[in-house]
């Protein structure tokens, strides 16, 4: 097969969780208004304080219009054809232990390759079940309690400790933000809930599996972390959906708390439906997430690989409040066929020798159009900050698209800031270099595209890291004739 | 070792070989000289067979079997090594981890064991030392930031560690200062053997010098037009091309 025949069937290369569960599900009607917020307040048995909280994002989200300033080509969302909620109707009662979960939901997880079962028994990482609008099952619940630490559905937390979540919830992204913020704000329905004690740290990994089932749902969910003074977190999530020809909705929201000295590690591997190849169907992908370093000398890391969806529109950030505190931002996003994503970070320097780092990886192929957006911000207060930005662009064809919008805004004179870009194509030059010394066009694709993830694919826990490079080959690679 | 036979080819539609003959047996060297644009390169792509470079016609043969069938990995698998007159950089691929992922590949098409980490370290370290590189090169990224002679130097360090039966070097010697050139002899030099053959393609006589060729053919427009020993690039590097090319097609090969 000539290389270029190769890499027409490495960019068609199909969805491999496509499936979708047959199992009974609880959606409510379609459409979005007050009373299907208080509905879905109702079914959640969430207090007052919530309920007001909602009802007040849905009022100030009335007032919003989607955003407009991103590089990508969307058909107009109808807010009003969409389910807000949906659930399994044997979950009624919310998560229990693992041996009452619906046996087809754990037989779903099995599928993914998240089978909850054999997690359980292999120590190392708990997990999050969230299916549609609910979390099915969590595990290592009560391993993690010993050590004081808090990993529970959303809708738990809010019945069990409604005074951590009262304090933090929105403190970091509040709904006014943005247009899909304070839509989540007023419709979310699960999502996990994490409390680190202080000088606790966590003695596995946290993981949070997030997957659509039903059609014309969306998915809303919130996760709040809190890193209390000197502990630490490493946590990872991953995102499936069926295969669709219609587009839905997944708009998320995640805040990180880090007080003094913690540190939260946020890992992501996101591969949600990215529609066929003619571009039908896919993930609208709209989620905002932001971490504080509140703390002083506190470090938030995200790590993101964004394979999936058909639109991405996210920007992990980091606000360093206080004093020595680090944020750093870890990105893969991979676009083909029809895919778009428009993603990057933000990184506000508020306090005193703060640092940040930006390595942002882009890989397009087919009609994919990838763009790396970045605010880097020094306020007068951010004596001696510093940042490091990197952003790489790799085009595999020459139908696809890179494109890099780093924005700088420096206001204290002690600053240093470095930016570097890059955009280069996986050649035939490339390829036949390879081939050249008797590796095969398929393995020289997958190294060369490995070794251009290879400063962000080093940042993920290692269960993971091998999770990222296999769905990248099984991305990229295709099989060869 | 490898027979051409009226070859013709064509880049991007248009017509650079014109009718090529040449043999070449085991233990010989060959040195294509000629002037820019002549089809050397072209030559040198075509026999490792890039997919831009059409053959339109002829035939060639290598270690008895049709060559122009196989693909660029099985002809490195058979033994045919080009050092690329631009080698290409690979950011985040580690240059040993590349070489011992070629040298593998060619093990593997060959239907053998792969050689295990500590092995390939031991047969790389004898090969660095002969060509006076830093261990460091190997840590790096394949060519990324490499100097030009460096990129030279990894070629051949590729080509000591992959023992090929026909080495094609593409205009090694650009770009090179003379200690670096002399390094780089050396290494091809410790490869010549009765059961291999090297084919130079270069532009001056300067390289010859250290890798002294058994037969020099001139190239120009696409055809051998004159073949001869060392003598002959020799005389060219003092008459210039320019005499040849004036020259009626004086004999044919």
């Amino acid at each position: 097969m000539s290389d270029s025949a190769y890499l027409n069937e490495v960019v068609n290369k199909t969805y491999q969780h496509g499936f979708i569960t047959d199992i009974e599900m609880d959606v409510i009607p379609v459409g979005l208004n007050e009373d299907v917020i208080r509905l879905i307040s109702q079914k959640k048995n969430e207090p007052e304080f919530l309920l007001q909280w909602r009802l007040q994002a849905y009022q100030y989200w009335l007032q919003m219009t989607p955003p407009q300033w991103q590089h990508l080509k969307i058909e107009p969302i109808d807010f009003q054809s969409i389910s807000y909620y949906s659930a399994p109707k044997s979950n009624k009662d919310g998560p229990k232990s693992l041996d009452e979960v619906d046996p087809k939901l754990l037989e779903t997880y099995d599928k993914l390759g998240v089978p909850l079962h054999e997690r359980a028994r292999l120590a190392g990482v708990a997990v999050d079940a969230v299916f549609d609008s609910v979390s099915v099952a969590t595990t290592f619940k009560e391993k993690l309690a010993e050590a004081g630490v808090i990993f529970c559905p959303f809708s738990e937390a809010v019945k069990n400790h409604p005074d951590l979540v009262r304090q933090y919830l929105g403190s970091v992204v509040s709904y006014r933000d943005n247009f899909y913020a304070a839509l989540n704000a007023a419709v979310f329905s699960d999502g996990s809930f994490v409390y680190i004690p202080p000088g606790v740290r966590c003695p596995m990994e946290l993981s949070t599996y997030f997957r659509i089932n039903s059609a014309n749902t969306g998915q809303f969910e919130r996760t709040l972390i809190i890193a209390d003074a000197d502990s630490y977190v490493s946590y990872l999530e991953g995102c499936t959906a069926p295969m669709r020809d219609e587009n839905q909705l997944h708009a998320a929201v995640v805040e990180l708390i880090a007080l003094d000295r913690a540190q939260i590690k946020y890992s992501t591997v996101q591969n949600w439906y990215p529609g066929d190849e003619q571009g039908r169907g896919g993930i609208y992908n709209f989620v905002t997430k932001r971490g504080a370093c509140r703390g002083v000398a506190s470090k938030i890391s995200w790590t993101q690989v964004e394979t999936g969806s058909a639109i991405t529109w996210k920007y992990p950030s980091v606000i360093l409040q206080g004093d020595h505190s680090i944020g750093e931002f870890y990105s893969v996003a991979l676009t083909r066929n029809y895919q778009q994503a428009d993603t990057g970070t933000k990184m506000i320097h508020l306090g005193k020798n703060t640092r940040s780092t930006i390595i942002a990886k882009g890989i397009s192929a087919g009609h994919g159009q990838s763009t790396y957006r970045g605010l880097v911000r020094v306020a007068p207060s951010a004596e001696k900050a510093r940042n490091y930005s990197q952003c790489d662009s790799l085009l595999i064809g020459d139908l696809c698209g890179a494109h890099t919008y780093p924005y700088i805004e420096v206001k204290n004179s002690t600053a240093q800031i470095a930016h570097e870009a890059s955009t280069s194509r996986i050649g035939e030059d490339q390829l036949f270099y390879c081939r050249q010394r008797g590796i095969t066009t398929e393995d020289a694709v997958s190294m060369i595209v490995n070794g251009f993830c290879k400063e962000v694919f080093k940042e993920l826990p290692m269960e993971f890291a091998v999770e990222a490079q296999k769905l990248m080959a099984v991305s990229l690679e295709g099989s060869v004739g | 070792m490898l027979k051409i036979n009226n070859l013709w080819a064509t880049v991007k539609d248009a017509a650079i070989l014109k009718g090529i003959n040449l043999q070449i047996n085991p233990g010989e060297v060959h040195a294509i000289m000629g002037p820019n644009g002549s089809g050397k390169s072209t030559l040198a792509n075509v026999l490792s067979g890039r997919p831009e470079y059409i053959v339109s016609q002829g035939e060639v043969e290598f270690l008895n079997q049709p060559l122009l069938s196989l693909t660029p990995e099985e002809r490195a698998a058979q033994g045919l090594f080009l050092a690329f007159q631009y080698p290409v950089e690979i950011p985040g691929v580690n240059n040993l981890y590349f070489l011992k992922t070629a040298y593998n590949s060619i093990r593997k098409q060959k239907g053998l064991q792969p050689l295990d980490a500590f092995d390939f370290m031991k047969l790389v370290k004898d090969k660095i030392a002969l060509l006076d590189m830093d261990e460091k090169f190997l840590h790096r990224s394949v060519n990324e930031g490499f100097s030009g002679g460096e990129k030279k130097r990894n070629e051949i360090l590729q080509m000591l560690i992959l023992e090929p039966r026909l080495a094609i070097l593409d205009e090694t010697d650009s770009g090179l200062d003379i200690d670096a050139l002399q390094i780089v002899a050396k290494g091809v030099n410790s490869l010549r053997s009765p059961e291999r053959a090297i084919l130079v393609v270069t532009h001056y006589e300067r390289l010859l010098r250290y890798i002294e060729p058994d037969f020099v053919h001139v190239l120009v427009k696409g055809q051998i037009l004159k073949s001869g020993d060392k003598n002959l690039a020799l005389s060219l590097e003092e008459t210039g091309y320019q005499e040849l090319i004036a020259e009626p097609r004086a004999e044919k090969h």
